[in-house]
């Protein structure tokens, strides 16, 4: 059995709300980017994790090796990643916007709509 | 009966508009609602055999939850048909002349239809949860019928007052119902009534009675919730006469009478009703002495007499119930009549003041003697069906099954009071030196409604057994349980009551002669009205503001750092508590399988993290973040997924990119919070970092499920030719997920693309479209 993961994914997510509680909104995406990694980690470790077992199959064979690693997992993790890396973007350029428009990076001072 | 059930709801958005066709002679129309509705019921509870009632299931709304649209019939129901149906013909033809030219009038009759259908459906439910919503409806017209001049800030505010009062003890009684329901094991009203001794013995009787009495308690304007009631004589006087005195304020005592087969004859039912009824009987009459407005003092009088009903109904001996039944058919005759002849006085002279009237009754004959003829009834002069209400209630005082010498003496004092009052609203105002010369008589529709009442209060005097026995009678079963004989007549010789009777009008008579000095006397007794419950609810609104202002505050100020802060700590809080609830972690941890590699990664990452969260330098903090994604890429590649690996390393790259780019344009790094901040911050997000960990390997040690993958597996290859699952999975079988995700990325695309391009024009430009 493994233990690593477990301490990565804690690490990672305290890391990222550390960041997300910050002021600033740079830090606030550094936090964001942290705590993605961590759920992503944390789904994938949610299938079990599996050494030298990809689920990929072999030509020839209809079924991959027995002890491969679940596919499904594996899915998930991977469209999560694309969407977190879309918003992650998408974030960016607000802040970008954000910080042209108000000449700050202080969360705490954008607390209304109005300029 | 569905159709008559649903009549004045489907009827009321369609009064303004004949309110539009017919003007002031709508009233007579719409009067004919109520007469046919009475009527129809009437006809289908005589044709049934003697003591039964009629049960119709209509629509099973949410079965599994008990709640069903029930309608039921019996002799109690039928008795407050009659009265809803009876006194609503009545006023809505008053009200057609005292709201004349008002330019919402129309609406007016429509609020009030809604009304009386939701209190129609309060005395026929047939079900617990009907009745409930039935009750609340009520609520909500009552709101809206006290406020109906919106445009002044009294009303708005005594509206708000009443719905919140009546709201709280609504909610009451719904939690109250809920548990009833689940002790008799049905919210149908027929099996509750038939399960006494289940529900009486089960575990949450007195949570029950205690819920449904503070619901029935706020609804009737009982002692300590009855201040609502005088505050919602801002309504029109229509609404005061219908609402506030013959009907809604009686659904209280409507709901007791209907649950004391199911929940009476216990201590607690009786002693709680009777206490808090004779409490509210003389609180009401003491008040009413006090006050000046006509409205006050019959809105006051009238709480005097929902106490004693209350306090009636909590003897629960069958001539207690009986004198219940009479005392509020005499009620609704004499204070209605009461009412509309204050709204015409109110109309004729401009003021509601007593002190300001005099001699009224050379400019408003009619009006005079109706008023005269209801506060005799009131007083309970012979020969009036006041007196015969009073003789039944002083001789129920006086059998009362506890303390009846106390009980006595509180409901003689209280009774001289109420013959005070009456003094003061029927004959003060009318008698004496005329003190106003300018005064409008009031048109004919404002005249028939009090003039049938108060005829009716003496009529049935006259011959209370045969007029009102058939009635009565039948209406007492299903309170009693069984069959009342009742013999009501104006002459009962010479007994406990007649003294008591004759006691109360001498010294009651006296009381209105020096009522002024007695008043200026008393008046100090006023000062702890200062701190009574009026205050409690201005107390108990403002702490209830405060608590939300304080937590709207705390919770959504704002500010994101905070948001964060909330969210994890309640996350982190609900985790500890779901573990300590379920005994704690179970730690073995049998044949740990670390390889020197993954433990390497597993030191890198975190430290990784911890320099990209700790560094002063944004660029370094990058760096940190690109390692802690490069790590993450290798431990997918260890543990048997290339494709995420290889995703994960292009991803972060891209990722890393654009860090570097937006920081062209974005400032330095300052150190914004101060260390407190900090070091609280550092404290919640590790504590989060920690339980999950520890969750974690609590979750991977268990024994993992079968996985769910299995399909996918073995149709890879033979049916979607696909060798790498992953992508077969992604592109082939959940290919519509997929669609989705390419959706999102091309949604943030065109976001980051508006954006960027936006920021880039001259603000000039954009001035244009500001």
């Amino acid at each position: 059995m493994n233990l690593i993961l477990p301490f990565v994914v804690g690490a990672l997510v305290a890391a990222g709300l550390y960041m997300m509680m910050r002021r600033s909104s740079i830090k606030l995406l550094i936090g964001f980017a942290l705590l993605s990694h961590g759920a992503n980690l944390l789904v994938f470790s949610a299938g079990g994790l599996v050494r030298g077992g990809a689920p990929l199959i072999e030509q020839g064979e209809s079924l991959p090796p027995a002890a491969h690693a679940d596919p499904l997992p594996q899915a998930l993790v991977l469209t999560a990643m694309v969407i977190s890396f879309g918003v992650l973007a998408f974030a960016i350029a607000l802040v970008l916007r954000t910080y042209r428009e108000t000449k700050t990076d202080d969360v705490d001072k954008m607390t209304t709509t109005e300029r | 009966m569905t159709l008559f059930f649903l009549a004045p709801f489907l009827l009321a958005p369609l009064l303004p508009l004949l309110d539009r066709w017919f003007g002031n002679k709508a009233g007579w129309l719409i009067a004919c609602v109520p007469i046919l509705i009475g009527i129809y019921y009437g006809d289908l509870w005589w044709s049934l055999p003697a003591g039964e009632e009629r049960t119709s299931v209509s629509w099973a709304w949410a079965p599994q939850l008990g709640l069903r649209l029930t309608l039921m019939i019996d002799g109690l129901g039928l008795f407050f048909v009659l009265l809803i149906t009876a006194v609503g013909a009545l006023v809505s033809i008053y009200a057609s002349g005292y709201l004349a030219g008002h330019d919402r009038l129309g609406r007016f009759h429509a609020y009030m239809m809604f009304f009386m259908g939701a209190m129609l459906g309060i005395v026929l439910a047939g079900n617990l949860l009907t009745l409930y919503m039935c009750w609340e409806l009520t609520s909500l017209a009552s709101f809206l019928l006290i406020g109906f001049d919106n445009e002044r800030r009294e009303a708005r505010a005594a509206a708000t007052q009443a719905l919140v009062t009546t709201a709280v003890g609504g909610l009451c009684l719904l939690a109250g119902f809920v548990l009833l329901g689940l002790a008799a094991d049905s919210f149908e009203l027929t099996d509750v009534l038939a399960r006494k001794d289940a529900i009486q013995r089960h575990g949450s009787y007195p949570a029950i009675v205690v819920l449904v009495l503070i619901g029935a308690f706020t609804k009737s304007a009982q002692f300590p919730f009855h201040f609502w009631l005088p505050n919602a004589m801002e309504a029109p006087t229509p609404v005061s006469a219908y609402l506030h005195s013959a009907t809604m304020v009686k659904a209280g005592i409507f709901l007791v009478a209907r649950l004391t087969p199911a929940l009476g004859g216990t201590p607690l039912w009786a002693g709680t009703l009777t206490t808090v009824g004779a409490v509210t009987m003389f609180v009401g009459a003491y008040l009413a002495f006090f006050e000046h407005d006509l409205k006050g003092v019959l809105a006051y009088l009238t709480i005097n007499v929902l106490g004693t009903l209350m306090m009636l109904l909590g003897f629960g001996t069958p001539l207690a119930v009986q004198a219940a039944m009479v005392y509020l058919v005499a009620h609704a005759l004499y204070k209605g009549a009461l009412f509309l002849v204050a709204g015409i006085v109110d109309h004729a002279t401009g003021t509601r003041d007593l002190r300001k009237m005099a001699g009224l009754i050379r400019r408003l004959p009619l009006t005079g003697a109706v008023a005269l003829a209801a506060a005799l009834s009131m007083a309970g002069v012979a020969p009036t069906f006041g007196y015969v209400a009073k003789e039944v209630f002083l001789d129920a005082v006086w059998h009362a099954p506890f303390v009846p010498i106390l009980l006595t003496v509180v409901s003689v004092v209280s009774s001289i009071l109420l013959v005070a009052g009456a003094g003061r609203v029927g004959i003060g105002p009318f008698f004496g030196r005329p003190t106003q010369d300018e005064c409008d008589p009031p048109g004919m529709t404002m005249q028939v409604a009090p003039l049938v009442l108060a005829v009716a209060g003496v009529v049935t005097g006259l011959a209370p057994q045969t007029l009102m026995g058939p009635l009565l009678g039948p209406a007492l079963e299903p309170i009693a349980g069984e069959p009342v004989k009742m013999y009501l007549t104006l002459w009962h010789g010479v007994g406990v009551p007649f003294v008591l009777s004759l006691v109360v009008l001498a010294a009651g008579i006296a009381c209105y002669i020096v009522r002024g000095s007695l008043q200026r006397h008393l008046a100090g007794s006023l000062a702890v009205a200062r701190w009574g419950p009026a205050k409690w609810y201005e107390w108990s609104l403002a702490g209830l503001y405060w608590v939300a202002d304080w937590q709207t505050r705390m919770l959504q100020p704002g500010r994101l750092p905070r948001y964060v802060f909330v969210t994890s700590s309640v996350l982190l809080l609900l985790t500890i508590e779901e573990i300590v609830l379920r005994g704690g972690l179970r730690e073995h941890y049998p044949g740990i399988d670390v390889r020197p590699h993954e433990a390497f990664a597993a030191v890198l990452i975190p430290a990784a993290a911890l320099v990209a969260a700790a560094s002063r330098s944004r660029l370094a903090s990058v760096a940190a973040l690109g390692v802690v994604g490069y790590g993450v890429a290798w431990l997918f590649s260890i543990f048997s997924a290339p494709d995420l690996a290889a995703t994960q390393i292009v991803i972060e790259s891209l990722t890393v990119i654009l860090f570097v780019l937006a920081f062209a344009r974005l400032p330095k790094y300052t150190l914004a919070s101060s260390p407190r901040r900090r070091l609280r911050d550092a404290l919640l997000a590790g504590a989060v970092g920690i339980v999950l960990t520890l969750l974690l390997l609590q979750a991977t040690h268990e024994p993992h499920p079968p996985p769910i993958s299995e399909w996918y597996v073995e149709h890879s290859v033979p049916a979607a030719h696909g060798r790498n699952i992953v992508n077969v999975i992604l592109v082939d079988f959940r290919a519509l997920d997929t669609l989705g995700e390419i959706t999102v990325l091309a949604t943030a695309a065109i976001g980051v693309w508006m954006l960027v391009r936006l920021s880039a024009q001259a603000p000039a430009k954009r001035e244009g479209y500001e």
